[in-house]
Formats: structure tokens, C-alpha cells, sequence
């Protein structure tokens, strides 16, 4: 399995974990339905502002729900980001993981591999991992 | 009292599939009971304790039930209730 992802939404992402750290960012990207192409890049508020936990603030996630809902479009991908730790679902990010058809990006901002950041993605259906490639197209 | 209750996708094995399913009750607590008893095993993953779990989001009408007085927020017939498990992790 593969997650196919433009340049320009990896490297928003990238931008939106560094402008946001210490606190953990996160955000999700919508696509067309049954398309599982993750096109349009949503940045959300943490509303848990906190470098250990992130959040959709509920009133967010609902708009966001029906943004896609109007548009025909499904949420594709969520993301968040880990200030300290390495870019896998720790077992808070499995034991919430709601969106079985969503593929969960993780990136990892901590300070060991600062400059660089890591950035990947897995599937997380009934409490199981399954780490993905990540083809990042222009 | 006949409420429209949207199920997310991942509470769908409990109702067959279902996006959509109707429920009865004057609050959310009778609205979650009825849903249980047409639909076993969906009040459990709604409810811990006798209170609606924290990483659960449900909405009446799009108001976060949070706001509406959580299991005694008030449902009238034609209402619409979302039911959004939480994106959340750490």
C-alpha cells in the first residue's frame, strides 16, 4: 500500500509541525470519495495545544465533516506531529485512530534529527499498524 | 420522539451498514438506550459508566450535546443527531 501525496501538501505540513512546535500540529486532507487521493490540504487547530496531544476542537471537526460532506469529498488522510518522539502511533494515536479509512501521517520534529524532519504514513484498523510507503509526487 | 441519527464509519458494523438509522427518545439517554436495543453493543461504545465517553462527539442539530446538557440534551422529533468519534492521539 502506498500513500500517493503532492510535494506542495508534504512540504505544507512540514512548514505547518515546525511553525507550530513545541506544540504538536495537526490537520487532515480531503479528497474525492472513493478516489483515496489526498488533495486538499486542511490545517486544524490543536485545540489541546500541547506538545504531547493534539485535537480537533469538535465544532472544527463537525465543519469539517460537512465541508467534505458538501463537496463530495471523504477525509483521506489525518496527520499530526510528535515533538519528541519518533513519527509512529504511540498507543494514545492507536487507541483513538476513528477514521478506518483514513491513512494516519505521522511526523516527527524531535530535536535529534532537527533539521530534518520525519514524515510517514499507516493504516490503523481495529488497534493494528501497518506502516506504508510514502510516494511524494511533484 | 423520532430522531435521525448519523453513524460514522466506524460504528457501522453495528448497524448493519447503516449510515443513517432512526431512534427514538425526549433526550439522548433514551435516544442511546433505543439505539442499543435495536442496535446491541452500539450503547457500549457511546457510553462508560453510565456518561458519554469523552472521546465521542455527538451533535443534535449540529450543537456539540456538550453544550445541551450531554445525556439530558433534549431531542424532539426531526431532530438530526451526529455521532463523530473524536480525531484525537498524543
Amino acid at each position: 500500500m502506498t500513500l500517493e501525496i503532492s510535494r506542495a501538501i508534504v512540504d505544507a505540513i512540514l512548514e505547518q509541525s515546525r511553525a507550530e512546535y513545541p506544540d504538536e500540529c495537526c490537520g487532515a486532507i480531503l479528497g474525492p470519495i472513493g478516489s483515496g487521493k489526498p488533495e486538499r490540504l486542511k490545517p486544524m487547530i490543536n485545540a489541546a495545544h500541547s506538545p504531547t496531544f493534539y485535537e480537533f476542537d469538535p465544532k472544527d471537526l463537525l465543519a469539517l465533516y460537512r465541508e467534505a460532506d458538501d463537496n463530495d469529498e471523504e477525509i483521506v488522510v489525518i496527520y499530526h506531529s510528535h515533538t519528541e518522539t519518533e513519527a509512529y502511533p504511540s498507543r494514545t494515536d492507536i487507541a483513538y485512530a476513528g477514521e478506518p479509512g483514513a491513512h494516519y501521517v505521522l511526523v516527527s520534529t524531535r530535536e535529534e534529527i532537527a533539521p530534518a524532519i520525519e514524515f510517514r504514513s499507516y493504516r490503523i484498523i481495529d488497534g493494528e499498524v501497518t506502516e506504508e510507503e510514502v510516494s511524494i509526487t511533484a | 420522539m423520532s430522531a435521525e441519527v448519523r453513524i460514522p464509519t466506524i460504528l457501522r458494523p453495528y448497524t448493519k451498514d447503516a449510515k443513517t438509522v432512526s431512534a427514538e427518545g425526549e433526550n439522548l439517554s433514551a435516544v442511546i438506550t433505543n439505539l442499543d436495543s435495536q442496535y446491541p453493543g452500539l450503547g457500549e461504545r457511546l457510553l462508560e459508566n453510565g456518561a458519554l465517553r469523552r472521546f465521542i462527539n455527538i451533535y443534535i442539530n449540529d450543537e456539540d450535546v456538550r453544550f445541551l446538557g450531554g445525556l439530558d440534551a433534549q431531542v424532539k422529533a426531526g431532530d438530526s443527531v451526529t455521532i463523530l468519534p473524536a480525531v484525537a492521539g498524543g
